[in-house]
């Protein structure tokens, strides 16, 4: 037997399928929630892979806070169409209009925080039992010891000191009325994983990934596209940078990187070399040492 | 065959201040899987903490009550890798209060990364965990005798501790256990093989985990095939397609070999197997994929396909080495849930055999319950057959959990014996 094809990549691609075809099988009412970034793209794709030739039976739950990039909502709709899929969204504008949340002022206001009600509405109005996302381990320290399978209580919190021991491959998805989990089939992928198998599934993504030329501000060391959502300081100038983006979050928050890289392979080059993680450039990280631990237990993605 | 797996998952065994949060850091380091933006908020936190180098236990640090009181409590997954593998570590507590989240660090690893602080020499929490290990069927460890950068390099005390890890090894099955004498402080024989100790002829840590190989010979003799789902696309032009869908948990398949599907015992032969629309000459363990068999009976998840040649038992008693997770007590006639590969069912515990000190291997007959953290024998009886093979034959089907059915919690973790 010659298992040269099956490499590195081959084995987590099949223990992603594995992980999300449990979630069809344990979950009524299982849904993709999709950011618009390379790892909720990946696992849609990974999800029509696990089915195939049926199609995917998830929809895509996306919540936004109407700060996002036009590129992640075109990338999104296309998405839609090519998989035949429903797509749910939940409205982080609509809450605010309808004052069930408040958004934050000044000059660093962002919607981060508010994408968390939003969720947990969209959540229960669509009777959500399992929610997926593309969450890795790698990608902050209390990610670190996060379950395959996430148990989330009736009010969606996280209890990371009481987390349910997760062994061998046996998933345990049982939970009470009102209650739903939270999934992460790339647990063990780490960025560059990501986006070795893209680049070998040739698989798209929105043109933000790639180097391109933009409107920037630089807000304390970090690089953030100029859009009518940014609010500048007095001594704060719009240039011209060649960047690109690591994540793609809300247009306020997610920072850019300077970068060359126009393809796959330099892209891999820049990460395999690069001296800052992909969320180093993210301003809601950077609040304080804890702060993705703090939005995790009230419900964060 | 090949058999050299390309990623390797490995526990981390250690009691406390033996130096695993360094050597791991360590790893992430030099491994570069660490970036600037960590390595400049361990700088301010060491700073803070008053030290005058880098903390690298603090790369490895998670929740914030830990960070708080300054120990792991729960599992830790990190990842680094080099040219020739990657590394997915399971860093867990070496604590006795914590043996559950030893076990859970250990049932997906195959290898044991054991530290030992020569200072200290092998404590008693350092032999509880290797036992774990050992229980839990990982064949290979190595153990890394560290700060030796204490003791001016030594060959002797390294021998000697060699020496006295021997005279526990009867008592343990790890076949293959390597010696590594490092310091994890300064960065000796992880990387490279170190200059200060010449006399140490074996290969430096990083090395040896690229290179063990994890034989998964016995693994195939068990082909299984659990079904997760049956896939019926029921478009106009899929009309007809009848597939199903899972992991292969052991062993080959192939197109028309002779298969059983269990537990109804039907016999038929598998028509195609398929992945993404693309057809298999053949499929094998951890390969995820769908097969399509040559006649239509009614089978869904649950069921498992395996071949004529070698087949499970298929048994509503099972005799179990179970690892208990919950704070309330395991007794006789509990009733349970039971989760085995896809499948679930009712269980009733039917008798508790013995528990195992973990201290001295032995058993404690005679006792009425086990508690959070104990290991012992018991036996189950279960509503409807299930597929089982031994623990040590294959460890995806002689493996299960057992759920509490009224709290949904995991509550026991049960090695099939
Ligand atoms: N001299 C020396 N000290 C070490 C070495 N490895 C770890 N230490 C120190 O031992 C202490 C405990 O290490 P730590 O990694 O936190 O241990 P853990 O509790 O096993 O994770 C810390 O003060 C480390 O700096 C080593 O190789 N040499």
């Amino acid at each position: 037997m010659n298992a040269n094809y099956f490499d590195h990549l081959s084995e987590l691609e099949s223990e992603a399928i594995f992980v999300i075809r449990e979630v069809y099988s344990e979950f009524e009412n299982p849904v993709i929630l999709f950011s618009g970034g390379k790892d909720s793209i990946l696992l849609t794709h990974l999800a029509k892979k696990a089915f195939y030739p049926a199609k995917i039976p998830f929809p895509l739950v996306h919540i936004d806070t109407g700060h996002n990039f036009p590129e992640t909502i075109n990338f999104r709709d296309s998405l839609v169409n090519k998989f035949n899929l429903n797509l749910i969204i939940g409205d982080v504008q609509k809450s605010i209009d309808e004052g069930l949340v408040k958004e934050e002022n000044g000059i660093n206001a962002s919607r981060n925080y508010l994408q968390i009600s939003s969720l947990i509405e969209t959540i229960e109005k669509n009777n959500i039992d399992g929610a997926m996302g593309g969450g890795r381990r790698d990608e902050e320290k209390s990610r670190a010891k996060e379950r395959f399978f996430s148990h989330r209580n009736e009010f969606s919190q996280w209890d990371p000191k009481n987390q349910r021991p997760e062994l061998w491959n046996l998933f345990n998805g049982k939970k009470n009325y009102g209650e739903h989990f939270r999934i992460f089939p790339i647990s063990n992928w780490t960025e560059l994983d990501v986006w070795r198998y893209l680049k070998k599934e040739k698989i798209n993504l929105p043109s933000l990934y790639f180097s391109h030329k933009r409107k920037c501000i630089v807000r304390k060391n970090t690089i953030l596209s100029y859009s009518k959502f940014i609010s500048l300081n007095i001594n704060e100038k719009i240039i011209e940078k060649e960047i690109r983006f690591r994540t793609c979050g809300d247009m306020t928050i997610t920072g850019a990187v300077e970068s060359k890289a126009k393809n796959y392979d330099e892209i891999i080059k820049e990460i395999s070399m690069s001296k800052y993680t992909e969320r180093g450039g993210r301003a809601d990280d950077k609040r304080a040492d804890s702060a993705m631990e703090d939005r995790k237990k009230e419900g964060y993605f | 065959m090949k058999n050299n797996t390309k990623i390797l998952r490995f526990t981390t065994v250690g009691s406390v201040d033996d130096g695993k949060s360094t050597l791991i850091g360590r790893l992430l380091l030099d491994s570069k899987s660490t970036f600037d933006d960590q390595l400049n908020s361990i700088e301010r936190s060491s700073r803070k903490k008053g030290f005058d180098f880098l903390d690298l236990s603090l790369l490895t640090d998670g929740l914030k009550s830990e960070r708080e009181q300054g120990i792991t409590i729960d599992v830790a997954y990190r990842y680094f890798s080099t040219k020739k593998r990657k590394f997915i570590v399971a860093d867990t507590p070496g604590h006795i209060q914590y043996t559950r989240n030893m076990v859970t660090g250990a049932s997906t690893a195959n290898l044991a990364l054991i530290i030992i602080d020569i200072t200290k020499g092998i404590s008693e929490q350092t032999l509880r965990h290797t036992y774990i290990s050992s229980l839990l069927g990982i064949s290979h460890a190595i153990v890394c005798i560290n700060k030796m950068d204490l003791i001016n390099y030594d060959q002797k005390a390294f021998n000697s501790i060699i020496e006295n890890f021997k005279k526990i090894k009867s008592k343990i099955k790890i076949d293959d256990i390597k010696f590594v004498p490092i310091s994890a402080l300064i960065g000796e024989n992880i990387i490279k093989k170190s200059s200060k100790m010449k006399w140490y002829n074996g290969k430096a840590l990083i090395q040896y985990l690229e290179d063990i190989e994890i034989s998964h010979n016995k693994i195939y003799n068990y082909p299984r095939f659990p079904i997760q789902c049956a896939i019926r696309p029921q478009t106009f032009k899929q009309d007809n397609f009848r597939g199903f869908a899972g992991r292969i948990e052991g062993g080959i398949f192939k197109p028309n070999d002779k298969i059983k599907i269990l537990p109804s015992g039907h016999s038929t032969k598998i028509k195609n197997i398929q992945f993404d629309g693309r057809i298999l000459n053949e499929a094998f363990s951890p390969m995820s994929v769908i097969m399509t068999i040559e006649d239509d009976i009614d089978i869904g998840r649950g069921d498992m396909i395996v071949k004529e040649d070698s087949l499970p038992i298929v048994t509503k008693e099972i005799d179990l080495i179970v690892t208990w997770m919950s704070s309330s007590s395991l007794e006789n006639k509990k009733k349970v849930i039971i989760k085995h590969t896809t499948r679930e069912t009712l269980a009733i515990i039917d008798s508790i055999s013995y528990k195992i000190n973990i201290d001295n291997f032995e058993n404690i007959e005679n006792i009425k319950c086990l508690k959070m953290n104990d290991i012992g024998k018991i036996s189950i009886k279960t509503s409807s057959p299930i597929n089982i093979d031994k623990y040590e034959n294959n460890r995806n089907t002689g493996s299960l959990i057992i759920i509490d059915i009224n709290t949904n919690e995991t509550i026991g973790a049960g090695i099939i014996i």
